[in-house]
This record gives structure tokens, C-alpha cells and sequence, in this order.
């Protein structure tokens, strides 16, 4: 078959395509492989009923992250990103014992990150929030804009970083479930895939509906965050925060700063159309104006 | 050609409060922010970000007000303003600047947002606001360098660019000023809702117009009462005209705010939040908002210079509240600055006062200072 020049011509434009074609696959392939296999979005379930406040999870991030905060510490801080603490609350007429995990709730969309002018905290596709120490300015807008108040700091130190539970990001690289979830011995803290976490947790509280208080806690909180929590008597008497929009809080600032091009070339074009106006009459005397100088 | 620094009492106290401050920032590089300062986990904004970076941006607004009103509005006989408050603009955010290696916990690392991007975090518009305005400050007060050094060259060229560089630093600042309040959009569950609003931005705005020119009379009559050389207050009583209607149309909006969601009960409930808030309408607005309406008030020097003080005192109570006061309920506990956040604070506003000082005796910035061109 002689090859003529237009069919050379079609020849090249079918194997572009093809070529173009194959390309879109793979790269969308790639990405779903890794949305079905590698990186289907993680969550931890806490079902508080189940707790027994032994504080192993504490022992076990203290120990896998090598901190100083003791396993029996019971605030928040750089050395303990995740303390178990004991809260007496009623209970229809009785007073009952509850404890209560804190730690990093990893948001879907996390305040935290969204707020850091240098991208030193950014979730990641697996499911934490991570932390890029050398990226960090210090500026500490992070843990004003967590809703939750999780980020701690290094006070102590001249060259102080901010500290948070990671969701033991590096274990679940290796494949591996967080410290804490492997240190619990009655499965309170359970690790798995979040939607899945999630029908759990709404099958639990469907066959017992008369000891869990209907309510996930994270399912919206902030726009739904990566652990989920479920409890007997209601969250708002155990210290968690109640107040907290369900619309992402990144949303908040964005609707400002995504108007910033518009502000910048509207009033570009208003000043200089100002100027114009203002200044029209003047012809002459105005080259002479502006030599005066500010 | 040399420079000139007479010493005198005042100069003198201002120099010790320096040296206090050199001590105070010995402490805090050297020991951190945990033992040097009152800063906690549960206040990681205090004083330095509350006054050196809110009340400081807040304060430097006179450069973008003084420079709209003369070359944008062709108001030309308020010619006179431009160079002091565009030099206070270039001190305030110099300090600022300043303020922020203070409070950074790595302030060696201050340059990363030029490199690393997240353009949505707020703090990364501050960030940037600030470096391109501080430049543009710089060069719109070049001429007055470049005249006392009489290079008439350099005088041509940036004569030139003028225009562009006012309209650049109208915008930056109303980014700037703008965004400070952006800060506290992602914190509708922390802030009280008296001060937290989807307005914030516009608030902070319109309260720096406002303060911008008030900053503008208070300065100049200090400078008059200490070096005999300010503007005259017939010129600033005609400037503080407009004041008002700014206050007015603030309070405005603030209520109408309050009102749309609801919150209007909370101004009279009696909390300290209420207090606080109401202080601040009434001494930064009503107050003096009343007072310069009056034709016959508003032309002596007096009332002109204590309403003027008002807004600036108003405005410094406003940031305070949003920073500090308003988080408090949230953050479970007062905070209380240590005495060296509050000695570096004063050190810096000091060295800016000397600055000040000695730049307006050794350049022309006034116009009556042999400034032969007219300027
Ligand atoms: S809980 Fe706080 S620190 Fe954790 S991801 Fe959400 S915003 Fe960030
Ligand atoms: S303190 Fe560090 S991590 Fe937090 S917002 Fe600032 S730069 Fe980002
Ligand atoms: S996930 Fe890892 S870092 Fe987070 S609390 Fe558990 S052990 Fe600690």
C-alpha cells in the first residue's frame, strides 16, 4: 500500500490520538488504582461505651512518637498528642464514670491547613493531617484556627515546632494500623477505612438504640472529619465542642480570598478612572503637578 | 550636609525604654517563647500580634488615606499631609515587620512565603501585603531622600512612577487592612459573636480609613506642640470633616450587622465581652463622632486632637477585643502579657517615635522645611 501524504497525515493524527487517549487512561487509572487500593480514605471509629480508660492508646503514641509527657498526663500538649481523660457526667438520674479520648480529629478539610501560609500542614489522600516541620514559620495560625484546639506548641524550645497527633502517618505507609489503635485491648479505638467506619457505626447505633445517643460525632463537625466518635450520654456533656459549623471553616475564608483578583483589577480600574476624572481639567498644569513629587 | 539629634528629657526616657527592651529581647531569643513571654497554648496570639501587628497596621493606615485624598481626589490643599503619613506608614510597618521576628517562633524562616505558596491562608496575603507595601511605602517616600541628597536624576524617575505607586498602595492596603480581619473568619465557633462576622474584613477596613486620618491630626499636633512643625488646624479641622460620616457609617453597619444575625441582645447582657464592646463604640465612635460634628469643636485644636485620640484609642480597643478579649471565653483563661511583651512593645513604639523624630528634623517632610521644589 502506497502511503500518500494525506494519509500519512492521518496516520500521525490517529496515532496522537491513540497516544493521547492511552495517556488519559493511565493517568486516570493510576489515580483510580490508588483511590481503590492504596489510598481509600482512612478514619478511626472511638466508640466511647467501650473504653475502660486504661490509657494504653496514651502509652503507645508516647512511645511510638518518643515523648516525654508521661502516659498519665492529662492535657493536650507537645508531649502528649493524645491524653484519655475521665469525665463524671449524669446519666438519667445516676452519676457515671466516661473517658474520653482527645487527639487530632484529622478533618476532611482541616482548618489548620488551609490557615498555614506556608503549606506546612496538608492532608493527605490517605487520611492524616500532616506536618512538614522544616516548611514552618512559626506564625502559630494553626492553632488559632482549629476549632478543636489540637496543635500544640513547643514553648520550651528556641527553635519550638508545632506538635499534633499525625495519625501515625508512617505506620500506615507501611501498612500498618496507628500505635494506638494496636495498643487497644477492648477495640474502642478502631482503625479502618472511614466509610466503612461508618456503616459500622450506624449499624451500631441502629441495634442499640437505646444506648448510644444518635449521633456521630465527626460525620459533619467542620465539614466531617477522618475519626468518628460515639458515645451513650451526649457529646456536648463530655467537653466536646458543640458549636462548630458543619460548612468546611476553610470556606469561611476563602469566600474573601477568592474575591482578592477581583479587588485587585476592580480597583485598579476604579482609582485610575478616579485619577482621570479628577484630574481631566487640568492638561497642562498636571505634568507640572505630578513633577512636585509626593 | 550632616545630620542633626538634639537631646532632650523626653529623647532621653525614650532611649531607656529602648535599653529595657534590648534586655527583654535578649530574653526572648535566648530562653523562648515559653519562658520569656505569657504566651500558652491557650493564648498563641497575645499582645504582639493583638498590638504590634493589628493595632500597628491599623495605625500606618494615614499613608493610603493621605495619598487617596491628594492624588486620587485632587484635593490638593491637603498637599502637606502626604509625606508625614506616608513616613509614618513606612515606620508602622517597618515595626511591624520588626514585630513579627518577635513573635514568630522561627523568625529565621520569615522569607518561606515568598517560596511556599498557599494562597488560601489569610496569613499568606498578610505576609505578602506586607513586604509589597512596605516597598511601595519606601518608594513613595524616595523623593524626600532623593531631595535631601539632591540627586535630581533618581528625583525624575520616581516622579514618574508616582501615580502608579499611589494606586499600588491603595490597593495593598486595602488588602492589608482588610485581611488582618479575614484572620478571624475561621474561627466562627472561637471568636464571641459580638465581633465575629462573615463582615469582619469590612470592618477592619472602614475602621482603618478612619483611623488613618485620625492618626494624621494626633501626629501632627504632637509634632507641632513638641518641634513647632505639624500642619494647621484649620487645614486639619477641614480633614476631620469627613470623619464623621466615616464613624457614622461604620456604626451603621456594625448594628445592622448585629442585628441581621441576631445577636443585638448580647450588647446589653452584661458580660465583659458586652463591656468591652460597647466601650468600644463608645469611645472610638459615638463619642467622637458627636464631637466633630460640631463646626465650632471641630475647628480648635483641643477637640480636634482628644476626638482624634478617641478613634485612635477606639480602634486599638477594637483590635484588642477581636485578638485577645473575644477568644478568651473560648480559650478558657485570661491572659495576662508579660512584662517583656509589653517592654518590647513599648520599645519598639519608642524607636518609632525617635525615627520619626530625627527623619522629620534631618529630611523634608514638612512642607515649611526647606523644601524649595513645593512639594
Ligand atoms: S482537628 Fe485541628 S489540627 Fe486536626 S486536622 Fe482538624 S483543624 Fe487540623
Ligand atoms: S505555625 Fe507553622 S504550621 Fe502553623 S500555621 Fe504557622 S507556619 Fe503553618
Ligand atoms: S494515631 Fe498515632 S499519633 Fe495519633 S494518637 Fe494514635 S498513636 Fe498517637
Amino acid at each position: 500500500m502506497e502511503l500518500t501524504r494525506l494519509g500519512f497525515l492521518k496516520l500521525v493524527g490517529f496515532a496522537t490520538s491513540c497516544l493521547a487517549f492511552g495517556g488519559s487512561v493511565w493517568a486516570n487509572s493510576d489515580q483510580g488504582g490508588k483511590t481503590n487500593f492504596v489510598t481509600k480514605p482512612k478514619g478511626m471509629l472511638m466508640d466511647l461505651t467501650q473504653c475502660i480508660g486504661c490509657k494504653n492508646c496514651q502509652a503507645a503514641c508516647q512511645k511510638q512518637n518518643q515523648l516525654q509527657g508521661g502516659a498519665y498526663a492529662e492535657e493536650l500538649s507537645s508531649n502528649a498528642w493524645t491524653v484519655v481523660k475521665t469525665v463524671e457526667v449524669e446519666k438519667g438520674s445516676e452519676k457515671v464514670k466516661r473517658f474520653v479520648r482527645s487527639q487530632c480529629f484529622h478533618c476532611l478539610e482541616p482548618a489548620c491547613a488551609s490557615a498555614c501560609p506556608v503549606k506546612a500542614l496538608h492532608k493527605t489522600p490517605e487520611g492524616p493531617v500532616v506536618y512538614d516541620a522544616w516548611k514552618c514559620i512559626g506564625c502559630r495560625y494553626c492553632m488559632v484556627a482549629c476549632p478543636f484546639g489540637i496543635p500544640k506548641y513547643e514553648w520550651e524550645k528556641t527553635a519550638p515546632l508545632v506538635t499534633k497527633c499525625l495519625f501515625c502517618s508512617s505506620r500506615l505507609k507501611e501498612g500498618q494500623q496507628p500505635a494506638c489503635a494496636a495498643a487497644c485491648p477492648t477495640k474502642a479505638t478502631l482503625f479502618g477505612n472511614r466509610d466503612e467506619l461508618l456503616v459500622e457505626a450506624e449499624r451500631r447505633i441502629n441495634n442499640n438504640p437505646n444506648k448510644y445517643v444518635n449521633y456521630i460525632y465527626g460525620l459533619k463537625e467542620g465539614g466531617g472529619t477522618s475519626f468518628l466518635f460515639l458515645s451513650d450520654v451526649p457529646f456536648k456533656d463530655l467537653g466536646f465542642p458543640t458549636n462548630i459549623p458543619n460548612t468546611p471553616l476553610p470556606d469561611y475564608t476563602w469566600e474573601v480570598m477568592s474575591k482578592i483578583p477581583g479587588i485587585i483589577a476592580g480597583g485598579g480600574i476604579l482609582l485610575t478612572s478616579t485619577y482621570l476624572l479628577t484630574h481631566k481639567n487640568e492638561g497642562e498644569s498636571k505634568k507640572k503637578i505630578e513633577g512636585k513629587g509626593a | 550636609m550632616g545630620f542633626k539629634f538634639h537631646w532632650t528629657w523626653s529623647r532621653v526616657i525614650l532611649l531607656l525604654i529602648m535599653a529595657v527592651g534590648a534586655i527583654a529581647t535578649f530574653l526572648r531569643y535566648s530562653q523562648g517563647l515559653g519562658a520569656s513571654t505569657n504566651l500558652s497554648d491557650s493564648y498563641p496570639w497575645g499582645l504582639w500580634i493583638a498590638f504590634d501587628v493589628l493595632c500597628g497596621v491599623a495605625l500606618a493606615a494615614g499613608g493610603f488615606t493621605a495619598a487617596a485624598t491628594v492624588y486620587i481626589f485632587n484635593l490638593k490643599k491637603y498637599h502637606a499631609i502626604v509625606r508625614p503619613a506616608v513616613l509614618t506608614g513606612f515606620i508602622g510597618y517597618f515595626l511591624v515587620a520588626v514585630g513579627l521576628l518577635y513573635d514568630l517562633g522561627r523568625p529565621w524562616f520569615i522569607w518561606h512565603p515568598i517560596i511556599m505558596w498557599q494562597h488560601h491562608s489569610v496569613m499568606f496575603e498578610v505576609a505578602w501585603c506586607v513586604m509589597l507595601y512596605l516597598t511601595v511605602l519606601f518608594l513613595e517616600f524616595c523623593p524626600v531622600i532623593f531631595e535631601r541628597f539632591r540627586l535630581e536624576g533618581a528625583l525624575r524617575v520616581i516622579h514618574a512612577c508616582t501615580i502608579p505607586l499611589v494606586i499600588m498602595g491603595i490597593i495593598l492596603s486595602t488588602l492589608h487592612q482588610s485581611s488582618l480581619g479575614s484572620l478571624f473568619l475561621i474561627v466562627p465557633g472561637k471568636l464571641y459573636p459580638l465581633w465575629y462576622s462573615p463582615f469582619l474584613p469590612v470592618f477592619f477596613f472602614t475602621s482603618a480609613v478612619a483611623v488613618g486620618l485620625a492618626m494624621i491630626v494626633v501626629e501632627s499636633t504632637l509634632s507641632s506642640l513638641a518641634f513647632k512643625r505639624g500642619l494647621e488646624t484649620p487645614l486639619l479641622a477641614d480633614l476631620t470633616k469627613a470623619l464623621p460620616f466615616i464613624l457614622v457609617f461604620y456604626f451603621v453597619i456594625k448594628i445592622a450587622d448585629l442585628a441581621a444575625r441576631g445577636s443585638l441582645s448580647l450588647l446589653f447582657n452584661g458580660s465583659y465581652e458586652s463591656i468591652s464592646f460597647l466601650a468600644e463604640l463608645a469611645i472610638g465612635v459615638i463619642v467622637p463622632a458627636s464631637i466633630l460634628s460640631f463646626r465650632n469643636l471641630r475647628q480648635q485644636t483641643v477637640w480636634q486632637f482628644l476626638s482624634c485620640l478617641m478613634v485612635v484609642c477606639g480602634v486599638v480597643l477594637n483590635r484588642i477585643n477581636v485578638c485577645l478579649i473575644g477568644m478568651s471565653r473560648s480559650a478558657g483563661q485570661g491572659y495576662v502579657p508579660a512584662w517583656t511583651e509589653f517592654s518590647i512593645t513599648l520599645a519598639l513604639v519608642s524607636f518609632g517615635v525617635m525615627a520619626y523624630i530625627w527623619i522629620t528634623e534631618n529630611f523634608p517632610v514638612f512642607e515649611d522645611h526647606g523644601d524649595k521644589a513645593g512639594a
